[in-house]
C-alpha cells in the first residue's frame, strides 16, 4: 500500500523516462486484487461445475428450438384467434384497472412516507408498507393471493395494485423529500389548510413526475399481467402457458409477437408523454 | 389564469378558463368510465362467493403455514447455492453478450446506423420485452428442466436490460477524451479500450451489481417452470399443500433479496 502511495504522490519525471507506461491498476492493493481475483476464479470453477447440462437432452431439445424459432417466422394469429383475443383484452383491463387503483393508494401512501410531510410514526408505518411491497416478488404474491382469491383476473389485479403501490410511492416520496420548500412555503404563509398546502404547494411540483411515472408503470404492468397467467391470475399468460404446454411454439411465437409490439408501443407512448411533461 | 367576476362584481381568479375546464372535466369523465369499464369486466370474471369467503380461506392458511417448519432448511441449502449460481452466471453471461450489443447500439459507435443500429435495437427490446419466466419457460421446453434453463433465461432477459443502460451511458461520454486518444494514432481498437472504456466503466460496474441484485429476485420463481432453483422446492411444497414449508421458502427468500439488496447498494455506493 505504501509504495503505490509513494509512487503516486513523488513520481519524479526521471524515473518515468525510457520506462514503458502501464495501465494503472484497477485494484491498487496487491493483496485485495489477487484475493478477488482467486476467489472469483474458485467460485466460477465451483459454479459452473454445479451445472449439470444434459448434452443428450439438449441436443433433443434443439430439433425443437428449431421449430420455434421456425415458428416465429411463421406465426400462427389465427387458430386460437379467440383465446388469443380474450387473453389479451384480460391482460389490458387488468393492466388498467391495477395501474388506476395503485395510482389512488400510492399518493396517499407517498405523501406519508416523506419525511418533510409527515409525522414520524406515519412515516414508518408508510415505509414499511413500500418495503414489504417491493421485497415480495410478483409472482409470489399471485401464488398466495390466487390460493386465497381464487383463479381469475381479480387475484391478478390485486398482485399489480399492490406491486404499484410499493414502486410508486416510493419513487414519490423521494421526489416530495427533493422539493423546493420555498414554494410550499409561501403558500402556506397565506394561512392555507393542510388539503390547500398540499394541493397548491406539493402537488404542482411533483405532477410531472407523477404522471411520468404512472405511465412507465402501465407499461411495466402490461409486461408482468402476461406472466400472471402462469401461476393462474388470468391474462395473455394463461394462453401462453397453454401453448406452450401443447407445443404449439406457432400459436406461443404468435402471443410473444404480439407481447413485444405492444409493449414496443407502450415504451415510444410513454417516451413521448414522458418528454412532454418533464 | 383567467379571472372572472362574481355576483357582486368580485373579481375572483381562476386556473382555467372555461373551455380548458370543460376539456379537462370531459378528459376524466372518459378515464373513469374506462377504468370503470375494466373494473366490471374484471368483477365478471370472478367468482364472488370465493372473496366473500377468502378471510376465512386467509386465517386458514395462516394457522397452517406457521409456525415455520425450520427443520426443512436442511434441504433447502443446495437450492439456495443453486438460485445464487443462476443469478450470478447469468449475469455474466449476459454483461458478456451485452458489451458488443451495446457498442453496437450506440449512436457514437455503431459501424452503421441504419443497418446495425435498429438490428441491435431489435435485440434490447424483444430481450427487455419478455419476462424471464416466459424465458424459462420457452427454455425448459427446449434444454429441459434444471438449472442450465434457468441460467439461459436469466442470460437473456438481462441483455437488453444491460445493453440499454450500457449504450445510453457510451452514448453520454465526453467526446474530448476519445479525440485526444485518436490525435495519437491510435486505432479503432486502441481507441475503444483507453478513450471509451475507462468512460464507461462505473457505469458498467453499477449496472452490473444492479442487474445482479433483480436477478437474484427473479431467479427465486423460475423454478415455478420447473427451471431449477429454490422456486422448485417452493412449488413442490405448494402442489403438496405442505405449508409450514411454504413459509419457511418465503422467509428464505424474502431474506436472500435483503441480502442482495444490501450487497449491491454497498457495492454502488463504493462505486459512485
Amino acid at each position: 500500500m505504501s509504495r503505490t502511495s509513494t509512487l503516486q504522490t513523488d513520481v519524479r519525471l526521471e524515473d518515468l523516462v525510457g520506462r514503458q507506461w502501464q495501465k494503472p491498476a484497477f485494484i491498487k492493493s496487491n493483496m485485495w486484487r489477487w484475493g478477488l481475483t482467486i476467489g472469483a476464479i474458485i467460485y466460477l470453477i465451483l459454479a459452473i461445475g454445479s451445472l449439470e447440462v444434459n448434452w443428450a437432452r439438449v441436443s433433443e431439445g434443439l430439433d425443437r428450438g428449431l421449430q420455434f424459432v421456425l415458428g416465429f417466422a411463421n406465426p400462427d394469429f389465427s387458430s386460437r384467434a379467440v383465446d388469443i383475443r380474450e387473453g389479451l383484452i384480460e391482460s389490458v383491463e387488468m393492466t388498467i384497472a391495477s395501474t388506476v387503483v395503485g395510482i389512488l393508494i400510492s399518493i396517499p401512501i407517498g405523501l406519508g412516507a416523506a419525511r418533510n410531510i409527515a409525522p414520524l410514526p406515519v412515516y414508518i408505518v408508510c415505509r414499511g408498507i413500500v418495503a414489504v411491497s417491493r421485497a415480495l416478488n410478483e409472482i409470489i404474491v399471485a401464488i398466495l393471493l390466487v390460493a386465497i382469491f381464487g383463479f381469475g383476473p381479480l387475484a391478478g389485479f390485486l398482485t399489480l395494485s399492490f406491486a404499484t403501490i410499493g414502486f410508486l410511492a416510493k419513487l414519490l416520496a423521494e421526489d416530495i423529500e427533493d422539493m423546493d420548500k420555498v414554494q410550499a412555503e409561501a403558500i402556506r404563509a397565506t394561512g392555507s389548510t393542510w388539503t390547500q398546502w398540499i394541493n397548491y404547494g406539493v402537488q404542482p411540483q411533483i405532477m410531472p413526475r407523477l404522471i411520468g411515472l404512472s405511465i412507465y408503470r402501465l407499461d411495466i404492468n402490461f409486461r408482468e399481467s402476461a406472466v400472471l397467467g402462469l401461476v393462474g391470475a388470468g391474462g395473455i399468460g394463461a394462453t401462453l402457458n397453454t401453448a406452450f404446454d401443447r407445443y404449439e411454439f406457432d400459436t406461443a411465437a404468435a402471443i410473444l409477437l404480439i407481447i413485444i409490439v405492444v409493449v414496443m408501443v407502450l415504451e415510444y407512448l410513454s417516451g413521448i408523454i414522458r418528454a412532454k411533461v418533464q | 389564469m383567467p379571472v372572472s367576476s362574481n355576483k357582486n362584481g368580485l373579481k375572483v381568479w381562476q386556473r382555467r378558463d372555461r373551455n380548458s375546464q370543460l376539456l379537462n372535466w370531459a378528459g376524466w369523465l372518459f378515464g373513469t368510465i374506462i377504468f370503470l369499464y375494466c373494473w366490471a369486466q374484471i368483477s365478471d370474471a370472478t367468482e364472488w362467493f370465493f372473496v366473500w369467503d377468502a378471510p376465512r380461506i386467509a386465517a386458514d392458511i395462516g394457522t397452517r403455514a406457521l409456525p415455520p417448519r425450520w427443520g426443512y432448511i436442511g434441504t433447502l441449502w443446495e437450492p439456495i447455492w443453486d438460485t445464487l449460481n443462476i443469478a450470478t452466471l447469468g449475469t455474466l453471461f449476459a454483461l458478456v453478450l451485452a458489451v458488443p450489443v451495446a457498442f453496437l447500439a450506440a449512436r457514437n459507435t455503431t459501424p452503421n446506423r441504419y443497418i446495425i443500429r435498429p438490428i441491435a435495437l431489435l435485440i434490447i427490446v424483444s430481450s427487455r420485452s419478455i419476462n424471464s419466466l416466459i424465458w424459462a419457460l420457452l427454455l425448459v421446453a427446449i434444454v429441459g428442466p434444471g438449472i442450465f434453463a434457468g441460467m439461459l433465461a436469466i442470460t437473456i432477459r438481462s441483455i437488453g436490460f444491460c445493453a440499454k443502460l450500457l449504450y445510453e451511458a457510451i452514448e453520454e461520454i465526453d467526446q474530448s477524451q476519445v479525440e485526444a486518444i485518436t490525435a495519437t494514432g491510435a486505432s479503432r481498437w486502441q481507441v475503444m479500450a483507453y478513450g471509451i472504456v475507462p468512460q464507461i466503466l462505473p457505469a458498467f460496474a453499477g449496472i452490473a451489481v444492479f442487474r445482479w441484485d433483480i436477478n437474484i429476485r427473479e431467479s427465486t420463481v423460475l423454478g415455478l417452470v420447473g427451471a431449477g432453483g429454490i422456486g422448485l422446492q417452493l412449488q413442490g411444497s405448494l402442489n403438496t399443500l405442505a405449508w409450514p414449508q411454504v413459509s419457511l421458502i418465503l422467509l428464505v427468500i424474502l431474506v436472500a433479496v435483503l441480502i442482495s439488496e444490501w450487497v449491491s447498494a454497498k457495492v454502488r455506493g463504493a462505486i459512485i
